[in-house]
Parts: structure tokens; sequence; C-alpha cells
């Protein structure tokens, strides 16, 4: 099986996160592996060591687009298993909203089924940045692929994916044949973390460098000039301050409804 | 005049409130229309009339609930065509998300999603990075697709109602050809209480419930608000993932929070603290969630909620 798993390098969430520049986007210093993405990862790894990993014929790539750092959400994916990787980095990348970065992703993954064809694309639920949950819906649409979206369990047999979705007031089954795209929602696994063998091993490991001229993009496709939609101003909101802080003396109960009562919440 | 397409998938027995919100946005857009799926009651197309909607296009196929988005956005495009319409609204749901993606690349329309509010040129409202930035962003493309949040606008109705006029749109043939069919379904236990992310109240537990979500179940229900939980919470299994508030969970923006046992650690506050009025009860004095809280409580949450929940019924009488 040939798995494509989409890896994002994304502002820790840990720290204050800004927007910058005249585009309004993301500044990415203080970088992480998306935490979204390790469960896609781990579900594409699971896959894979199913059916006798490497040695089977398996091959689990980690694609990654972005600047210069975005590299490193490769790196970590081939120290916690992804036996390739691949980064789409180009200038002209910047600022690309969902469309821009869907329409390179998929000439990304094209690339990547030039020699032999991908059977599974896995990503992750949403970025922890944009969270827009738009891309993976973007990339079935542009691959022509059935989209199993917020996968919460997943089982493929022979080219039949099953799959399960948890909603608020049902849960259902999904069926869809392979080739296909899933994303997995933080329900479906309990992600590994690499290890000293595996820190080792990535070193050897190969990433593919990409640029646009490779997957055939033309530069007016995406980017700021390519994005159907612009961010036109962003304002940081001021920062909540605290109110009132009380210590119960027995009655802070009584004096929690007294103040939703002033509010007019009651 | 502009025209603008509200999406409303399954309208039920009632229009909910969020998708009345859409029509009262896409009045102050121009022109209404309305492309829905599945069943259409009488008083649920009347009450679209009232709400301002000229056109109601319905699907030539009923089986688009048997599959995942993908033939809905196949049918959405089709009505879009069919309407001429400039902007098209639906629920900022997975699902609702999801097939405006899909949509976008179609139409090659530009997508805004999460909006919280709409000007009349087009300009879409939405926060982003965890409600950290309020931004402005529109299409730069002839039709834009905007998904908006619940409780965005104030519902208004028009001064004329009208009699909508009933369109068929032709479902694409191909729509279903390539999409991942849904082939069992397990509904899920009521809770009767209001959906957590459309609610105007939400009562949040975490870690120091220590698996006993009673007490906060029953404030909830005295103040008419949903239940929530951190992730710590589900985790634990001591509540479903689906009232998971937070980064990895839902996002609620409600009038009023209250978090009962939870230290709102950064993932935690990401999912809420665009709330109106955020209240916090933790025995420790130094939990990040007093940082932002309006109203703090350092005290035991199993003697301050059941307190606050006997006063709120004896006030309510």
């Amino acid at each position: 099986m040939k798995i494509v798993v989409l890896v994002k390098h994304v502002p820790d969430a840990q720290f204050d996160r800004h927007l910058t520049g005249p585009g309004n986007t993301t500044d990415r210093d203080e970088s992480i592996l998306s935490e979204l993405d390790e469960y896609a990862l781990e579900a594409a790894l699971q896959l894979s060591e199913a059916r006798g990993g490497a040695k089977g014929g398996n091959e689990v790539i980690a694609l990654s687009m972005g600047p210069a750092g975005a590299v490193n959400a490769v790196k970590k994916s081939l120290q916690i298993g992804a036996s390739s990787g691949a980064h789409l980095s180009d200038d002209a990348l910047a600022g690309s909203d969902a469309a821009a970065t869907s329409l390179a992703l998929a000439a990304a993954i094209r690339y990547l089924g030039a020699d032999s064809p991908v059977d599974l694309v896995l990503t992750g639920m949403a970025s922890t940045d944009g969270e827009t949950s738009l891309v993976p819906a973007q990339l079935a649409e542009r691959l022509g692929l059935p989209q199993v979206t917020f996968a919460s369990s997943l089982d493929v047999d022979g080219d039949r994916i099953t799959a399960r979705r948890d909603g608020d007031a049902h849960a259902d089954t999904v069926e869809a044949t392979l080739p296909a795209l899933v994303s997995v929602t933080d329900q479906i696994n309990e992600p590994r973390y690499p290890n000293f063998k595996g820190i080792i091993a990535a070193k050897k490991k190969k990433i593919t460098a990409l640029t646009l001229a490779d997957i055939g993009v033309d530069a007016a496709q995406v980017g700021a000039a390519g994005s159907l939609t612009a961010v036109e101003t962003a304002e940081a909101r001021p920062p909540r301050t605290a109110g009132t802080i009380i210590t119960d003396e027995g009655d802070a109960g009584i004096k929690l409804v007294d103040f939703l009562a002033a509010q007019k919440l009651l | 005049m502009a025209k603008a397409l509200v999406f409303i998938d399954n309208p039920g027995a009632a229009l909910k409130k969020s998708s009345l919100e859409l029509l009262t946005i896409a009045r102050s857009l121009g022109e209404v229309a309305v492309a829905f799926n599945g069943e259409l009651h009488d008083d649920v197309a009347a009450a679209l009339g009232a709400h301002g909607a000229s056109v109601l296009y319905r699907p030539s196929a009923a089986d688009l609930d048997d599959y995942l988005v993908a033939p809905k956005a196949a049918y959405l495009a089709a009505a879009v065509a069919a309407s001429g319409a400039g902007t098209v609204l639906l629920e900022n749901t997975a699902d609702g998300k999801e097939i405006a993606a899909r949509l976008g690349v179609k139409l090659n329309a530009g997508v805004i999603t999460d909006v919280v509010g709409v000007d009349a040129d087009g300009t879409a409202h939405k926060s982003v990075l965890a409600g950290s930035y309020t931004t402005t962003a529109k299409a730069r493309t002839a039709v834009a697709v905007l998904t908006v949040k619940p409780n965005s606008v104030d519902v208004e109705s028009p001064a004329a109602a009208s009699t909508p006029e009933a369109v068929t749109v032709e479902v694409p043939s191909d729509a279903t050809a390539n999409a991942a069919r849904i082939t069992g379904r397990a509904e899920k236990a009521a809770s009767g209480r209001p959906e957590l992310t459309e609610a105007r109240i939400v009562v949040a537990g975490g870690r120091g419930v220590d698996g006993n979500f009673g007490p906060l179940g029953e404030l909830a229900d005295a103040l008419g608000g949903a239940l929530g939980a951190s992730r710590a919470a589900t985790d634990a299994g001591w509540i479903g993932h689906d009232y998971q508030v937070g980064q990895t969970g839902k996002t609620v923006s409600p009038q009023l929070y209250i978090s009962a046992g939870i230290s709102g650690a950064i993932q935690q506050k990401a999912g809420m603290q665009t709330s109106k009025v955020i209240v916090a009860i933790n025995k420790d004095a130094e939990s990040p969630i007093f940082e932002i809280a309006d109203f703090g409580i350092i005290g035991d949450l199993f003697k301050v909620v059941p307190q606050a929940t006997e006063e709120i019924k004896k006030r309510k009488g």
C-alpha cells in the first residue's frame, strides 16, 4: 500500500500566535508538527505494519508544504516511522488560502503517485492553525477521490475501506473504495513517540525537495496571487482581563447567582 | 439585484435558529433563494417564504443522505448555477464546511469559514487563531461561499412575506459515483439539552469533577444550558467525546460559559475564550482560567455548584 500522509508545521499553541506582514499570514517561528497530524501518521503506520511494513511493499510518505522550517514536520514524521518524506517549498506559496493550498498539494500527490499510484491520502481532522478543515475535502474534490472525513476508526480490507464517524446525534459506518482520502480524528488511536532507533534511522531516510516547477504548478495559481480569498484586516483581540475573584466562604454559590442575575443571564 | 443562496440540509419539522440567521444575512445581501435537501414540510416552506425566500430549490435525487458530502456539493453547485447567486451561505458545521470546500473547487469560488458577520458588500468577519485575532476577509471571486457560525446575528423577519416558487435542480448523474457511502447508522440517546455549539449557556467540567458530572448537569438544566467538558474529562472516559470543548473538540461562543474544575490550559481556552461572560470555579487559585474569568470562585465545585443550582431554582420559583 502506498500512503501519503499530510503533515503540517504549525505554530505551537502553547505560545501566543501571531498574524504578520501585508497578507496577514501566520507567523511560523516556534512551530511544531501539528498535533492532529500525528493521528493520521499513526493510522498510516498501523495500516502499513499490518501488511508487513516496507518488506510487504508498503510505503508511508510524509508530505508537507511550507517554508524551509516545514521540513521539520517531515523529519519528525520520519523519526516516528514514515518511510520517506517530501517537502513542497516555494516562495510563491506564501499566503496560500485553502483553495491554493489544496491545488498545490493535489499536484504534489499526483507527482508522488507518478511511478506507482497512491492508494490512500491520510490527513488530520484540521490543522491547529488555520482550523478551516477545508483542505481534505478540497483535495478529495481535486483528485476525484471519495472522501471519508472525521474517521474515528479505519479498516482497510483489500480495496474496501470501512470507517466510523461520530456525530452528535448518531454514529455512522461509512464505506468507500480505494484510492481514497481519509481524515482522522484524535479518537482513532494513540500516536507513538519517536524512539532512539527511529531517530537514528530517520537520518538515512530520503526527503524529496519539491518546487512548483517539479509539480507543474504555475506561481500565479498559488500564494496570495492564486488565493480565492484575501484577509483584508486583522486585529489582535484585546486580552481578556480577570474580573472579580472570590474565595468560597460557604456562600459562593449564592454570590454566583447574584452575579448571573446582575448580568441578566438567569 | 444581487442574489444570495442559502443551503439548508434536512430542514426537519421546523427551521432551526441557525437557518433563520442565514436567511437574515442573505436578505441583507440581496434577493434570497434557498436550496434544501430532504423532506420539506408545508409549514417549513411557508416559514422560508415568511423569511424572504423567493425560490426553493430541491434536488432531483432523494438519496443524497446516503453518502458523505460529495453529492450534496454537486447538487448545490447546480443550484448556484440555476440561481445566479453571488453568495452562498451554509451552516458552519463539519458537513457544511466540507460541502462549502468542494463547492469552492467546483465553482472556483473563495470559501470563508467560521464567519460571524457579513457586511452588505460581502466582507466577512471572523476570528482566527483560537479567538486571539478578529479578521475581515473577502472572496476575490464572482461567487463567495461563506459558512456562518450560530448566534452570529439577531433573527429578523422581512416586512412582507413571499410565496416561494419551487424549482427542481437536476443532481448530476455522476454525483454519487465516487462518493463514500453511509452503510450504517446508530442513533445516540438524546440528552434533551441544547446542542453544545449553539447553546446560549454552557456549563463545562474538567479534571476537577473527578468522574461525577451529575452536579454540572443539574446546573446546566437549571440554566437551560448545554453540558461541556475538557479533554482531560473526555480522555478519562467520564463523558463522551461529543462534549469536548477546546482546540481538538468543539469551539463554543455562548453568552455564558461556566468552567468548573478546569485549569484552563491554552487548548481549552482556545475553544471558549470568545464566550461573552466567563465564570470559573476551581480549588486551585493558580489556575490559568482565573486570568480570563469575569467572575472566579476559588472553592470546591461540589459545594459551590449544587448551592448555585438550588438558588437558581429558588429564584425561578
